[in-house]
């Protein structure tokens, strides 16, 4: 399988990454590369085979459903480029 | 002063002890030396010197009581992946600009609490991702190591006073070191560059397809990547889950156990985090592996491998047949498609990942005239080539349509890796030999590897294949090839039996000696 310049488009669309035209070209010759490469994993026999899940078998892990954190919202704001009292500031969403 | 940086971790950790030395002494000559050299090789993007006083005065307080962990005032450095309260932590990417985390991990904070002393932030491929560390924001890592040429050098004939021959003549061959800038490897390229040019004690480092072995063995340093679930991946910024795992890089073989031991924990904050304790990997050192099983793998015998390296893995297992251990061939039939599987799952698991990085939460934003374009626009500015390359296969492979093909087909293919490891442990091979790497160290900017990506890829084809069944792998230094560049073996264990991989690279390194860079910086 391989992609053209329209398909490369709309996966960085999917993947929010603006790109150029050039960027695009670019991308569409090096994403065609690396399929190309995995395409190998075709030759596989794979009937009967399980898909992974995990590498080391090991039960989930539960606790308690109880609060065991919080109360430190300004400790989460504080990176965020813009912020006003302990909310993310964003551009308007909503018309 | 600057003996003291050429310390192994248990040398200095003796002398501490003893109060031969204290631990600010051997924090300034850590600093002294990096102050010297970074500028040279670009190994640590952050010196944290007042932390790093600070906690060696603290470690000086308690060594004088006779109290301490047990890596009192030993100074370390820290890949830029791990979260450090305060301080610096940005994946070495553009796109986490500014942040300083309200957090610890828990490999650094076991780490903190065992006594070890924080120099500073190392340089790392940007998001883990890389063989070279050419992908960092904040520039490539400079190996400590260079090539050097076999000169022979006629001497000329010489007179002293009346007829005394002071030389006759005649010929020597000397070493000269080659200008050319090589990569440290990546992605732990500032981890294995810094402690190979004894700018720490030793570092920390993660693997995701072999971030800690490929650059320990271009390096000429040790590197562990325990199994999958040893160390806690809390705090630690994510690459790929499923694969990413820390460990450390250092100068020999006990000087890791002895980090890992202090690393490695039971975390109730990573559900991944295996619940056994932690044993004493030192002490599995120096045990005789008589009678041990030792596979050797056909299928690691790959089409252009230059002749060195397989000149080197015959002398590893001719080291290991000396020390009693019997040698058995086995085959791993699904070997070659653990790189191409391996470039489905990660770039799909790093497409979920980093996701969050979109100009809201923390570091970079540039602005847009809606929250797409925001998002966008900081995307597309802050994350460089290679990390938007492999978003952008991830996105690709999980979309509708195509994730059975790629994404469903890899997992399945990854069982039948992980099933040809537990037939050959079955089969009673106690522990795997290959080498570390298909070459040694190339140089910065490469044109082949900028031309293609698949060929920079290809660097992390005998290291993947641990990663994609979650077993532990250790790479040892073994030799020096023809241009006097260091040269690495792995060893692959059993799941969580990382000390039978410290008791055999024990073997190899006795055989093999260690390796230090003539030091040109």
């Amino acid at each position: 399988m391989s992609v053209d310049l329209l398909t490369v488009k709309r996966v960085a669309r999917l993947a929010r990454i603006a790109v150029s035209e050039e960027d695009a070209e670019r991308m569409t010759g090096e994403l065609n590369a690396i399929l190309g490469f995995v395409e190998q994993l075709n030759e596989v026999d794979v009937s009967g085979v399980e898909p992974m899940t995990s590498v080391t078998p090991m039960e989930m892990k539960k606790r308690q459903d109880v609060v065991t954190d919080g109360s430190k919202a300004a400790d989460i704001v504080a990176n965020a480029p813009a912020t006003e009292e302990n909310f993310f500031l964003v551009p308007k969403v909503v018309e | 002063m600057s003996d003291l940086t050429h310390l192994t971790i248990s040398q200095a950790r003796a002398k501490l002890r003893a109060k031969e030395i204290t631990a600010t002494e051997i924090t300034e000559a850590y600093l002294y030396a990096i102050e010297r050299a970074n500028p040279a090789l670009n190994a640590y993007v952050v010196v944290t010197d007042d932390k790093a006083r600070d906690m060696a005065k603290a470690s000086d307080a308690k060594l004088a009581k006779g109290e301490g962990g047990s890596l009192e005032g030993i100074p370390l450095g820290i890949k830029d992946l791990f979260g450090t309260e305060g301080i610096h932590t940005q994946a070495c990417s553009h796109v986490l600009d500014g942040f300083k985390p309200h957090y610890e991990s828990t490999v650094t904070a076991n780490l903190w609490a065992d006594g070890a002393v924080m120099l500073g932030k190392l340089n790392m491929d940007e998001f883990a991702m890389g063989s070279s560390n050419e992908t960092s924001y904040y520039g490539p890592v400079v190996n400590p190591w260079r090539r050097s040429r076999l000169d022979t050098v006629v001497m000329p004939t010489t007179h002293q006073g009346d007829g005394g021959f002071v030389s006759a003549g005649g010929t020597r061959t000397a070493r000269t070191l080659d200008n050319a800038q090589l990569v440290p490897g990546g992605s732990s390229g500032g981890s294995a560059s810094a402690v190979s040019a004894f700018l720490c004690a030793g570092a920390t480092a993660t693997d995701t397809g072999g971030s800690i072995r490929q650059p320990a063995a271009f390096t000429g340093t040790v590197g562990i990547k325990p199994t999958y679930g040893r160390c806690s991946r809390w705090g630690i910024v994510a690459f790929a889950s499923s694969l990413d795992q820390a460990g450390p890089i250092a100068r020999d073989v006990r000087d890791a156990a002895i980090l890992l031991k202090s690393m490695a924990s039971v975390d109730p904050m990573d559900t991944t985090s295996v619940d056994r304790p932690v044993p004493d990997y030192e002490a599995a050192i120096g045990k005789p592996i008589k009678g041990m099983k030792i596979g050797i793998p056909r299928e690691y015998r790959v089409d252009g491998m230059p002749e060195e390296i397989e000149a080197l893995w015959q002398k590893g297992i001719a080291w290991l047949k000396d020390a009693g251990a019997e040698i058995v061939d086995i085959s791993l039939p699904h070997t070659k498609y653990a790189l191409p599987a391996y470039y489905i799952v990660a770039p799909a698991e790093a497409s979920s990942n980093l996701a969050r990085y979109d100009g809201v939460r923390y570091g970079l934003r540039v602005p847009g005239k809606d929250i797409v374009d925001m998002y966008e626009r900081t995307r597309a500015a802050g994350l460089g080539r290679e990390v938007k390359r492999r978003i952008m296969i991830g996105t690709y492979v999980l979309s509708a349509g195509y994730y059975d093909a790629y994404y469903l087909q890899a997992q399945k293919v990854r069982n039948l890796i992980k099933r040809d490891f537990e037939n050959a442990f079955a089969a009673g091979v106690d522990v795997i030999l290959t080498p570390a790497t298909p070459s040694a160290a190339f140089g910065i900017a490469d044109e082949d590897m900028a031309a293609d990506p698949v060929k920079m890829y290809l660097n992390d084809i005998f290291t993947v294949t641990v990663n994609m069944a979650g077993l532990p792998g250790i790479a040892v230094p073994a030799g020096l090839d023809a241009k006097g560049l260091p040269l690495g073996l792995q060893l692959i264990g059993r799941p969580f039996d990382e000390e039978t991989l410290f008791q055999t690279a024990h073997v190899i390194e006795q055989a093999a000696g260690t390796f230090q860079p003539e030091k040109w910086w």
